[in-house]
């Protein structure tokens, strides 16, 4: 593919030059540093947007584009590259959404409870941006470890016991982690000898006897690294405790952590074990599956159970990673553009519920949360206003009301109620499910009787759950005074949830954006292409004179 | 020096799980230091095992790949040990954070009831 436009780079260099500019100036410069943050995830917002209209099929061509950026100019497949194509784009610009919404969220109070907070904030913005670019699996591995780097940072962010000792588990099983991360990369590497990922998609399949053993068995090591990012059962417990415990607008940002995981192995396993990977085609696709059901189940029945909401909405992103999962492995593109469609409604929802349940806690009297303290990993929000802290800026009037309201959206949008994306999403999942082939036609899979009746009762549990919590908070509010909110905290949710509406209305647009998205990943023929065969930005001069 | 090398990864991974599990942190940190020098090994393993052989290619030479060791692994292996000397690095801090704010060494932030 000629032309491989410089902008590709920019999701990566923007948040890094931005966030290293600001590690110069002291935290007492805030408005200077809100004001770069922002303006930086607003640069974001309009470059995803520019990359992914890029992506668009030029007139008459069915495809969609992919463009390969060859970042240390070798020619194609050696060294790194960064590859844009509908997904890498779409994941993008969700990334930048949701980064301009913690910022804004952040201004009110959060910035001030330690330091660095914003540069911590841009370089996982960069660390997210450049694993969803990458195209090479140990580059991978790099950019995950600078988002993960941030991300130990800012799940410390606040300091207190509760968020030390949730940050410490979190660290701890993340650096083990990429061990097995390291691990499976070194097998893939050894077996296949290169570690470009489309490369290795032209390799895996002419693998053949020990070789092969050895890739699968890589795979398998790097899947599971994947699977404890993405919050899979049973390698999960941690993850409601440490999103509870983690600042608002950080727990708010890390709804998408868990889906980058998801990002990878919806990648590498369409790419790796797709219909032209011989022998090893649908390679895990059923462990993706069985794993994914296991984690809805878990994740409702923790939904269920949860008597605090920072929890709820903790088991709440489990349940979203195992039902996009649990799409994955079924490995269809009609369910798969339909898991795309909820991994995107459900991210949204869930940034816009951490940062709500901030809200509406602020203003309860721990006393009301009696049951929920006898929780082991209840944080107690340390936060006590120091008066001198007293945030500055408007309030909003009628606050309960504005909260209930956004509540609800969330819960609608989470237990998957018409007419909100949360259930186009999920009737798309059903509807492909049932007719494989076209409407009315086609086998129907055992499995699919399963997953639809995993999704309809996890909708079910959450939204009995919802029901609950936002009775206790709204109607029947023990003492708690109304809390006060400001109209920048009110505004991130408010930009959240209108995302959310705006994918309501034009769900048709979306839809065949995704579908179209999902029928590349399940066909990787045109990615693949695509990398072998970019061209150098700038021609080798010749062969150097000896 | 294959069995040399398997051994002594098998011993670093061993024990390094086995500290994993020990409900001390510096246990936990050391345990975590023996692992990722044993994947740091095994990277470097996966370029196969050669003795005197350079990863360097001579410029305009006529070059014979067999005589060279391969790169790649080495450079792996490079950003491999840089990145786990700082993530250590950073949960040496949060160690120490954990044990100013809790009063224990214990990875839970308190004594488990024997």
């Amino acid at each position: 593919m000629p032309n491989p436009s410089h902008l590709i780079i920019a999701p990566i260099l923007i948040p890094l030059l931005a966030g290293g500019l600001l590690l110069f100036f002291e935290d007492r410069e805030r408005r200077l540093k809100d004001a770069v943050s922002i303006l930086t995830a607003l640069a974001l917002i309009v470059v995803a947007f520019v990359l992914l209209k890029r992506t668009y099929p030029a007139a008459g061509a069915e495809d969609g584009r992919i463009f390969v950026y060859l970042l240390g100019n070798w020619p194609a497949p050696i060294a790194i590259n960064l590859v844009l194509d509908r997904l890498s784009a779409i994941m993008l610009v969700l990334t930048a959404v949701l980064g301009l919404a913690a910022l804004i969220f952040s201004i009110a109070r959060w910035q001030r409870a330690g330091a660095h907070y914003h540069s911590l904030f841009l370089f996982l913005l960069m660390g997210l941006n450049g694993a969803f670019l990458t195209g090479d699996l140990f580059n991978l591995f790099v950019f995950f470890e600078v988002l993960l780097a941030a991300s130990y940072g800012l799940v410390l962010h606040g300091s207190g016991p509760a968020r030390v000792k949730a940050g410490m588990h979190y660290i701890v099983i993340n650096l083990a982690a990429s061990l097995l991360f390291l691990i499976g990369v070194a097998m893939i590497y050894s077996a296949a000898g290169t570690l470009n990922m489309a490369h290795l998609a032209v390799v895996f399949g002419e693998l053949d006897g020990d070789g092969r053993a050895i890739a699968e068995a890589g795979a398998g090591i790097l899947g599971i690294a994947f699977l404890v990012k993405a919050g899979i059962w049973p390698l999960n417990f941690w993850l409601p405790t440490a999103y509870s415990a983690a600042a608002a607008p950080v727990a708010a940002v890390f709804s998408i952590m868990t889906k980058v995981g998801i990002y990878i192995l919806m990648r590498l396993s369409l790419l790796f074990f797709g219909s032209e990977a011989g022998s090893s085609s649908g390679f895990g696709s059923e462990a993706l599956f069985l794993a994914g059901m296991a984690t809805i189940l878990f994740g409702m029945v923790g939904v269920l159970a949860s008597q605090a909401m920072g929890r709820l909405a903790g088991y709440s992103v489990l349940v979203s990673s195992g039902t996009v999962l649990a799409a994955i492995g079924f490995s269809q593109a009609g369910v798969t553009a339909g898991a795309l469609f909820y991994l995107l409604s459900s991210t949204l929802a869930l940034a816009a519920l951490f940062m709500l349940i901030e809200l509406i806690e602020r203003g309860q009297d721990p006393a009301a949360n009696v049951l929920a303290v006898t929780m082991e990993a209840y944080g107690e929000g340390e936060e006590e206003e120091d008066p001198a802290t007293e945030e500055i800026g408007v309030a909003i009037p009628e606050t309960l009301a504005v909260l209930g309201v956004s509540f609800a959206i969330c819960g609608i949008l989470l237990a998957g109620l018409p007419p909100l994306p949360g259930f186009l999403a999920k009737f798309a999942m059903l509807t492909s499910m049932f007719n494989p082939a076209g409407l009315g036609d086609g086998a129907i899979r055992h499995s699919s009787w399963w997953l639809a009746s995993f999704l309809i009762l996890s909708g079910f549990a959450t939204l009995i759950a919802m029901t609950r919590a936002g009775i206790r908070s709204f109607w029947a509010r023990i003492d708690g005074e109304v809390p006060r909110v400001l109209l920048v905290e009110v505004a991130p949710i408010a930009l959240l949830l209108t995302a959310v509406v705006v994918m309501t209305v034009a769900a048709g647009p979306t839809y065949r954006l995704l579908e179209a998205t999902a029928s590349d990943l399940h066909a990787p023929q045109a990615y693949i292409e695509a990398v072998m065969q970019a061209l150098q930005a700038v021609p080798n001069k010749g062969e150097i004179a000896p | 020096m294959e069995l040399l090398l398997s051994l002594s990864i098998g011993a670093l991974v061993g024990s390094g799980v086995w500290l994993l599990l020990r409900p001390r942190t510096y246990q936990v940190i050391i345990g975590l230091s023996l692992l990722s020098y044993a994947v740091n090994l095994f990277i470097f393993s996966t370029g196969r095992l050669r003795v005197n052989a350079a990863p360097i290619v001579e410029k305009g030479t006529e070059i014979d790949p067999a005589a060279f060791a391969d790169p790649v692994p080495q450079a792996l292996v490079l950003t491999a040990i840089v990145i786990s000397f700082a993530t250590t690095a950073l949960f040496l801090v949060v160690l120490l954070a954990s044990r100013g704010l809790t009063g224990t060494d214990h990875v839970d932030g308190r004594e488990s009831e024997k």
